[in-house]
This record gives C-alpha cells, structure tokens and sequence, in this order.
C-alpha cells in the first residue's frame, strides 16, 4: 500500500480554500466550496463536470468502502468508476448517451491500488470536520462546504467486518455493541429483544441466532451493506437506507432486493445509456430483481431496511457480457 | 409531532408496491411479496421468490410442525412474522442424509437418528443458522412467514407466473 500512497499526485493545498486538488491519469479532481470538478481531455480540449461536493463525497465514500463494488459505481450522470476486478476504470462521459456519441467521453484504467489510495487521500483532504460522508443529511452538518476545515478519519476510516458465516457465531464478527452503537431515531420502535437459544449440554456454543432487526436498528451508516449470511458464493448483505443511495449502481450481475422495512423507490435506467426503464416503490416483504443490464439508485424517505442479496461466483461479469447468461434472472 | 413508525408487512397486513415500467417488462424485476406468497403457499413450502443461478431465497409459510430437513451447507432462515421454535439434531451420519454433492434442503425420512443439539426460538426480525450436519424442524403455533437462505434443493418450488407481477398489473396505485 505504501507504493500506492506513492503514487497519488496531489497539488499543494489552494491559496484561497486549503483544498488539494488530485491528478489520475489524464483526469484532475478538485474542489471549491461547493463543487467538485472532474476535467478530463476529450477531442483535443479538456471539457469540465461539476457535482455538489456533498454528493460527490457520499459517492466516493460508498465506492472506497465497497472496494469499487460489483461493476458500476455512476457517481452521477457523467462521472463514474467501473470495477474490472485488479483494475478499475475511471470515465466521464462514457455512459451518457449525449457526451459519448459527441465523442467527448473518456475512460482510463488504473490499477486497484493506485485509484483506491488516490480516492482515500481524496476522502482525507477533502471531508470536513463533523462532516460524515456515510450518515443521512439530517445527521451529520454542513461542514463540508466552505474553506477547509479539519478533517474526519473517524468517519471514512470505519472497518468494513469480514463475515464468514454469521454475525454472532463463535469466532465470527461480533454484533453490534449496544453502548457503541445507539439505535437510530427512525428505529425507536423496533425490538430489540434477542431470540431464545437453549443449547443441550455438549451443544453449547453450536446454535446461533441473533435480531437481525436490531442489528440493522444499530447501524451508524447508510446504503453500506454488511454482510449476515454465507451460503458459499450467496451473499445476505442487509442495510439501512434513508435518503438516496448516492450512486447509481450499474449491474454486472443479477442483485436482488428483498424489502424488509418501509419503502424505497428505485430509479432504474439503461446501464449504458441511462435511458429511463422503470420507477419500482418496494413495500415491506417486497422482492425484486435488479437484472445485469440496468443502473439503479433508490430514494428512502424514512430510514428502512433492505435485504440485499449477491451472487459473489467469480466470473460472472464475463459471462453476462458475453450472453451466456441472460441478463433477466428468470423465465415465466 | 408523532415519532416515525417502522413499517413491517404481515400474514394479516401488506401491501405490495408499485411498477411503472417505462421500457421494458415489469417480469424482468421478478417482483413478488414474500407474505403474499405465503398467504396461498401450503404450510413448509419452499417457494423461491429469487434466484440467482444456482442460489435462492425461498418463503415459507411457518403453519404447526414442519417435517425434519438437513442440508450439506450451511442455511439461514429470518422470522418476518409469527413466532416459530426450530429443533435441531446432530446427525449421526450427516453425508447419508444429505449427501456433500446434494445441494439445498432435503427431507429427512421419520425421525433424525442423532443427539438432540436444543431449540431457538426466533419472532420477527431474528435469524438463525441452520448449520450443516444438523437436521432442524420448525413448530410454529399460528401462522407466520419465515424467508430462507439456500440453494436450490429437491424441495425448492418454483412458480414465478403465480407470484410475480404481470404486465396488466403495472401501475401506480392511487
């Protein structure tokens, strides 16, 4: 990782707002008070994009604690990260319609390490303090427009848990510490009463249950999937969401989503041209398929609960590319 | 002002969502409701509301006791209504009741020959292991939902056009 940290070329901090701005291949970002911009060299010019920094903060965010995820990550219209897994491509312009049939899109490839640290030095200079990239607006401040001021490692550095069977199964990870972790406001009402377990003796420590809606009742972050079941390659990866998911996520693979609390209304558009498809309101006990051609962001107007469920076969990427596996999760 | 309620479905209470399909099909989205499936499934049927190729989450109607299963892997069930008891067994011969190249629940024949392992009682919300080499029933007094995490088994049912929203069904409801 040091070689990577090595390789992140940033500028000295601006005169006027103490932010750095960073060079990846033919791409700078950098930011102001309230924009971050990405230029880019398109046909002999270099051509701008300006996002709300918040959003462009939140996105990052999710793309660096994800590990870029299963395939895109659209920071918005324009700008974006594709996952080649080893390699990551960075592009502006590529998945919309407009800008790549004017030929003013652009894709690099770097590898994982070099964009990952880049996006982490990003992350570091340029999240405020009492600024949290992960948290719903009405929960953190406003800290992030303006001049630099302090930083949040607290926030961007969380440790992502590595789930092997279950939470709460011995030498697996641990729950969620009820001191550490206070329920959240919009989950006052969930219980918070644990299953009954009575192992006989011999079986002590051999059964395992726990309140996954407790669990979930607890959590500090929103849209950052945990995982909570592994069914060899099949993923139980619940989390909390309120607001909007600040990507848009392009499938590689088939993602289902299983409602479990409230309502989420999902954005779903073309993956490659960001065509409107469809508009789905998921109720609670709601399940339904993102297929592997489509883009999707999701708007939570109260905090709620999904299931999301993955697929983590290697290869599959290939094979939904290649048309060997149908992008629709079933025939009926 | 009100505190905000958390919204859960139920045998006795849900509401599907909407589907306004712009292009497309609403059948790519595969969009059913785990307590409508379970409110017209037979009790312990294992109804697969999705799948992604060999993987499934299945819903199950929780309804008295269940016959015994095992699995060759591990499984996960989560209580999304009622309150059901599991009993588990510890195989004596696990690979003869489920193979290790037989992959998803199986029926286990009569009474499990094995070591009573205890009982986890789950109410909504709770979700439990159900480990490999264990054979697991459910009791459930009244009625409830559970969903399963698995692999598509002999027991898996699949009836997608009963369960999924259709074309004519598209729409915002008012």
């Amino acid at each position: 990782m040091a070689l990577a940290l090595d390789l992140v070329q940033a500028s000295a901090p601006d005169e006027v707002t103490g932010y750095r701005s960073f060079t990846l291949g033919a791409f700078v970002l950098s930011r102001d008070a309230y924009f971050a911009t990405i230029d880019w060299p398109a046909k002999g010019q270099r051509h701008i994009h300006k996002m709300p920094v918040d959003y462009f903060l939140r996105a990052m965010m999710r793309d660096v604690a994800w590990g870029f995820f299963y395939g895109w990550v659209n920071f918005d219209h324009i700008f974006g990260t594709r996952n080649l897994y080893g390699t990551v491509e960075m592009y502006a312009g590529r998945y919309n319609e407009g800008y790549h049939q004017a030929g003013l899109s652009y894709v690099e490839t770097f590898d994982e390490p070099v964009i990952m640290a880049t996006f982490k030095e990003i992350l570091a200079d340029w999240v405020n303090a009492g600024f949290d990239p992960f948290a719903a607006p009405e929960e953190t401040s406003t800290s992030v427009f303006g001049k630099k001021n302090g930083s949040n490692p607290e926030a961007i550095e969380r440790t992502r848990l590595n789930t092997q069977r279950m939470p709460g199964v011995a030498g697996d990870s641990p729950l969620r510490d009820e001191q550490k972790y206070p329920i959240n406001r919009h989950f006052s009402d969930v219980s918070q009463e644990e299953p009954e377990v009575h192992a006989e003796p011999g079986f002590e420590g051999q059964l395992s249950a726990f309140n996954l809606f407790k669990y979930l009742s607890r959590s500090d972050v929103t849209w950052n999937p945990s995982v909570t079941g592994v069914c060899k390659a099949s993923l139980a990866c619940p989390t909390t969401e309120e607001f909007i998911l600040p990507v848009f996520h392009g499938n590689d693979r088939v993602e289902w989503f299983i409602q479990l609390s409230d309502h989420i209304v999902w954005d779903v558009q073309d993956k490659e041209t960001g065509r409107p498809r469809a508009m789905i309101t998921m109720r609670a006990g709601d399940v339904a398929a993102m297929p592997a051609d489509i883009r999707h962001q999701g708007y939570s107007p109260k905090r709620s609960m999904l299931f999301v469920w993955e697929n983590a076969s290697p290869g599959l990427p290939e094979l939904y590319e290649s048309g060997k596996l149908p992008v629709y999760p079933v025939e009926f | 002002m009100a505190d905000y309620t958390t919204i859960f479905g139920s045998l006795e209470h849900y509401q599907q969502g909407e589907a306004e399909i712009i292009s497309g099909n609403v059948k790519h989205y595969a969009f059913s409701n785990i307590f409508a499936v379970a409110s017209k499934s037979a009790p312990y049927e294992k109804v697969v509301v999705g799948k992604n190729l060999e993987y499934v989450i299945e819903a199950v109607r929780a309804e008295g006791t269940s016959p015994w299963f095992a699995c060759s892997h591990d499984e996960f069930v989560i209580d999304m209504d009622g309150e059901v008891t599991i009993e588990f067994v510890k195989l004596e011969n696990p690979n003869a009741v489920a193979p290790r190249d037989r992959e998803g629940t199986v029926a286990v024949s009569g009474t499990p020959a094995g070591k009573r392992m205890g009982t986890v009682t789950l109410k909504r919300g709770h979700q439990a292991l159900l480990p490999a080499g264990a054979a697991y029933r459910f009791i459930a007094a009244r009625p409830g939902v559970l969903i399963m995490q698995t692999i598509f088994g002999a027991l898996s049912v699949e009836k997608w056009a009963e369960i999924c929203m259709q074309p004519q069904e598209e729409g915002v409801l008012a």
